[in-house]
């Protein structure tokens, strides 16, 4: 008898434990879904002040944003940066579907460069031409040595910016 | 699998595997950033855009890998020390936060200088940027409340959900740069359609995270014994004073 008590006591322990491991599981998985909710629930909704820049396409439906500092991005269009007077330069950055006129005076990093991606900071003036104030040149994720990217121009493989080649 | 996890879980058995082993991974360690720094700064092409101001990618890269992966590791061991009362898993917690701050302190500060001459900026609020900064404040945060309590368990269980909640940072870091236009460029070794690296870049690359991989490991091992040492001394010291009294 007396065995048989404390064999079943051994049980009993094993298994509160077994139900107390369960249930710190299940509060764990339910703090998991409720965070993961809410923090979709207030990314998508901070989804326009999370956003570092707009294309010259997204600022086309902005219209509100005429006269706030804002930032825009986009490629600089070939053949288009144009030394206007003193330091002062004009270039189109452009997204493949629309573009803009951007007016600059001052620095330039070392990336800015025609067919380059850029962000310009400023504001638009009233007549539709960005005036930035900062210019920061942002590079794609491709990496390669100088002689592999002459060697995909030259064979007409290379596809530009904004796409992936393969290599 | 399941053998090696319940025999190291036991802290002094894992205090004598450490002391055994960290020696070994010191030893690859080095090699490991010996090799990644020499073809790495010797032996790699510049880059067609960047030139040579491309080599901080083989420091800041792998600092920001592992200031993931270390965060990684350290979620999972909160959920083992939360659900299964792991006697280790707090200690390896605690243990691997400031190895994972001083990374992610890495991976700011070199993107910063490497910022300077790419972007034209050390710094700007993106959300890639952003989400970083605020995994190293998770990580101090992490470091100032695992010592702040006079209880080690309760700093401990305060610790893990903190780490926990953290975690979501994570995916948001990783993702940043898809699911927001960013300054910061997308990835180019870890994503679907595969790398956009050339291999010669990539080699040293890989070899330096190998490298910081085992600097992890080294020091957690290290820092894991002086955990523990601190304990028994705690102990000692407690049983002396009460005996004498």
């Amino acid at each position: 008898m007396v065995v048989l008590k404390t064999t079943r006591k051994k049980i009993n322990k094993m298994n509160i434990a077994k139900i107390k491991r369960r249930k710190r599981l299940s509060i764990l998985l339910l703090g998991f879904i409720a965070i993961s909710i809410s923090g979709f629930l207030i990314l998508s909704a901070s989804r326009d002040s999370l956003i570092f820049f707009y294309s010259p396409t997204e600022l086309k439906e902005k219209q509100e944003i005429i006269g706030k500092i804002i930032r825009i991005g986009g490629l600089v269009r070939e053949n288009s940066i144009k030394l206007k007077e003193q330091s002062e330069i004009q270039f189109i950055v452009e997204d493949g579907e629309n573009y803009i006129l951007v007016n600059y005076t001052g620095m330039l990093p070392d990336l800015f460069r025609e067919g380059q991606g850029v962000i310009c900071e400023g504001k638009i003036g009233e007549d539709s031409i960005f005036i930035a104030n900062k210019i920061l040149a942002k590079h794609d994720e491709k990496y390669m040595p100088p002689e592999v990217a002459e060697i995909l121009k030259k064979t007409g493989k290379w596809k530009g910016e904004g796409e992936t080649n393969d290599y | 699998m399941q053998n090696i996890f319940n025999f190291l879980a036991n802290p002094s058995r894992f205090r004598l595997f450490s002391q055994k082993y960290y020696s070994y991974t010191l030893f690859i360690m080095f090699t490991f950033i010996f090799l990644g720094l020499w073809y790495g700064l010797v032996n790699s092409p510049p880059d067609y855009q960047q030139g040579e101001t491309v080599r901080i990618m083989y420091v800041h890269v792998p600092a920001a890998w592992m200031a993931m992966m270390i965060y990684l590791s350290m979620t999972i061991m909160s959920i083992f020390a939360l659900v299964w009362r792991h006697p280790l898993a707090d200690i390896l917690s605690k243990c691997s936060a400031p190895i994972g701050a001083s990374f992610t302190l890495i991976a700011l500060v070199t993107g910063s200088i490497w910022g300077k001459p790419t972007w034209g900026t050390w710094w700007v609020w993106d959300a890639r940027l952003t989400s970083v900064f605020i995994l190293f404040l998770i990580y101090m945060g992490h470091i100032t409340l695992v010592r702040s309590f006079e209880d080690e368990y309760k700093g401990a269980r305060a610790g893990a959900i903190l780490t926990l909640i953290g975690a979501f940072n994570l995916p948001i870091i990783k993702f940043s740069v898809d699911w927001w236009n960013t300054l910061h460029q997308p990835a180019s070794v870890i994503k679907l359609d595969g790398p956009t690296i050339h291999i010669d870049m990539m080699i040293p690359l890989i070899l330096m995270a190998l490298g910081f991989l085992f600097f992890y490991f080294s020091f957690l091992l290290i820092n894991v014994q002086t955990e523990l040492n601190n304990r028994k001394l705690k102990k000692l010291f407690i049983q002396n004073f009460s005996v004498k009294h």
